[in-house]
């Protein structure tokens, strides 16, 4: 008998009920979700614009902040500076701080009497309770995601390709958008499906900056705290069907036409 | 066309000191060393990789030692390659034409043009991961070529080559030579150096120790490391002096116990002895042949090599000898066999120093 097979068990059933413990309460609900009901909340106007209003304001956060972000992970990847740890401790800060305070850090920024909500102001608009304070919620949670995925794609983006394609004429600019970015093409735009799935479902930070206009997890916390379980499961499992719709497509719009060489680490 | 002026560099591990170097246009100027020597940080700070602690770098009359990467006219292949992952074999190729800002059909001509010098017309909408060793290495030459760089640099171009694949890239590297494009290559292996240099120089830890023609640096190598490289086993240093009352010369080498007989004529004053190790022979006993040097010592080693097996003999100096597998089994030459060495004084190879 293999003498690792008896561990394999082991692990295999540690693996199963870590499983179990994922799908079973998605299955549940799922299960307990009545059909009826679920047509009924795909005709509900609040819900499927909570649905449509998430996934936008969720994927522009996403590009607006993936522009400013991908230069930056690069930076990080590429180059040694000092107090490049405590650069790399505050991009991860969000994900270690609770929501709901990250909530509030947003909303200080962006509130009519700072700087930052004025100067909205000024152009007409009030980022409190605006897709676009939402935007910046959502971002301020979840672009620790898109950063560490890019930094680690650029990471692996051989330094001699780039030193090779430099060689051959190329500006460090047409380097980056020729070799650097498409190489690590794969991470970042994981990095950037992460980002987008991360705000999506992000509650407490944007229930802070925004009550209304609801996006979808508000709406199912609203609909849970006012009516109960039985009217917000609907809502739920319809928010997750579209969600995960979404990912399947993305990662498949997502797929690069290479595999990388392994000559080139 | 190329000169270097006293280039030192250090970088990681690795470092080059007070590098001087001249290449004329149409060399093929080959650059031997083990590996470690610098060898590819020397070719890094040519291209503009790194940047010299000291000294200059030369192309054409104009000091390119502080010119950036892209504006030096100076081609690198590396030794891994580095080709575009992402990009079919032609727009490898293309990759230096896009930025020079040529039409389309002028691109594509000279894709043509350079994937039909170096084989690869048949492989032009293929991606990297589907080619051969051989494949990849003749690509990223052809796109290096696209640039059309007044010197090549090629670090260990046929290391990573299996045999066919190797003699049809040297002859494609020797035809480039004759059609004009000046090349520095850099090896560990000296029969490619032998096979395709036209000026050879010798790097070991991170210093030049020789250079010259081929054919200098082969017959006259200046130092044990660089006679070692070439393929010259048994290399002295040593003192030629008379020897009262007979007319053959007696060679003292330095720091050693060992003394040979040399031929009459024989230059007197310090010189450098060369023995090939096949014009050694080697016994069991006292050898009763007319050979006039003959010692007798302790085998240290037996190293197979493709021409046979090398016998590290201990004689108070070690002297390798090179024998064929008969011979060894015939002998039962094992290490710490005491043998016979012997060899006519004619075969020493003496030269002044």
């Amino acid at each position: 008998m293999n003498p690792y097979s008896t561990l394999r068990l082991m692990f295999a059933f540690l693996g199963g009920v870590v499983l179990l413990f994922i799908v079973a309460p998605l299955a549940g609900m799922f299960l307990e979700t009545e059909m009826p009901e679920l047509v009924e909340a795909t005709g509900d106007r609040q819900v499927t614009g909570s649905i449509q209003l998430t996934l936008w304001v969720s994927a522009l956060a996403t590009l607006f902040f993936a522009i400013l972000a991908v230069p930056f992970a690069y930076l990080l990847a590429r180059r040694d500076f000092p107090l490049k740890k405590l650069v790399l401790g505050i991009v991860d800060l969000p994900v270690v701080i609770p929501h709901t305070a990250a909530g509030i850090a947003v909303l200080g920024v962006i509130s009519r009497d700072t700087l930052v909500g004025r100067a909205a102001e000024s152009a007409g608009l009030n980022l409190v309770g605006h897709p676009i304070g939402i935007g910046l919620a959502m971002a301020f949670v979840s672009i620790p995601f898109l950063i560490n995925a890019a930094r680690d794609g650029f990471e692996h983006v051989p330094v001699r390709l780039e030193q090779a394609a430099m060689n051959l004429g190329a500006s460090p600019l047409r380097v980056f958008f020729s070799v650097s970015l498409p190489l690590a093409w794969r991470s970042i735009v994981g990095g950037m499906i992460m980002m987008f799935a991360r705000g999506m479902s992000e509650f407490g930070a944007v229930v802070i900056v925004a009550y209304h206009p609801m996006v979808a997890p508000v709406l199912i916390y609203e609909r849970f705290g006012s009516y109960g379980l039985q009217y917000a499961r609907p809502v739920a499992v319809l928010f997750i069907l579209v969600s995960l719709a979404t990912f399947i497509l993305l990662r498949t719009l997502s797929r690069a036409p290479y595999v990388k060489a392994s000559g080139n680490k | 066309m190329l000169k270097l002026q006293g280039i030192s560099k250090s970088y990681s591990d690795f470092r080059i000191h007070g590098i001087h170097m001249e290449v004329q246009a149409g060399d093929y100027f080959v650059v031997l060393g083990r590996s470690g020597a610098g060898k590819t940080l020397l070719l890094e700070t040519l291209a503009g990789i790194r940047s010299p602690d000291e000294g200059r770098v030369v192309l054409d009359g104009h000091d390119i030692t502080r010119q950036r990467i892209q504006q030096r006219q100076v081609g690198l292949v590396f030794q891994d390659h580095a080709i575009f992952p992402h990009l079919t074999v032609a727009a490898n190729i293309a990759y230096p034409l896009k930025r020079k800002g040529y039409s389309r059909s002028e691109i594509r001509r000279q894709v043509q043009e350079l994937a039909t010098t170096t084989g690869l017309s048949h492989l032009l909408e293929r991606y990297p991961r589907t080619l051969s060793g051989g494949e990849i290495q003749r690509t990223v030459l052809a796109r290096t070529l696209a640039r059309k760089p007044r010197l090549l640099l090629l670090d260990e171009p046929l290391a990573s080559l299996d045999v066919q694949y190797k003699r049809e890239l040297q002859s494609l590297l020797r035809r480039l030579n004759q059609q004009g494009q000046t090349i520095m290559h850099v090896t560990h292996d000296y029969e490619e150096a032998i096979a395709l240099a036209s000026k050879v120089a010798v790097m070991d830890r991170g210093q030049i120790q020789q250079q010259g023609t081929v054919e200098e640096v082969l017959r006259n190598p200046s130092s044990s490391f660089t006679a070692q490289f070439v393929g010259i086993r048994n290399f002295f240093r040593g003192r030629v002096g008379s020897l009262p009352g007979k007319e053959h010369k007696k060679v003292v080498l330095d720091g050693s116990p060992l003394a040979l007989l040399a031929p009459p004529d024989t230059p007197e004053g310090d010189a450098i002895v060369t023995l090939e190790a096949r014009n050694i022979i080697l016994s069991r006993s006292e050898p009763d042949s007319s050979a006039l040097n003959k010692f007798a010592g302790t085998v240290q080693d037996v190293i197979p090599t493709p021409k046979g097996l090398e016998v590290i003999v201990d004689v108070g100096e070690e002297v390798a000898v090179m024998i064929t597998r008969e011979s060894l089994e015939r002998l039962h030459v094992e290490p710490s066999a005491r043998v016979w060495i012997s060899f006519k004084a004619s075969s020493l190879d003496i030269k002044k120093r």
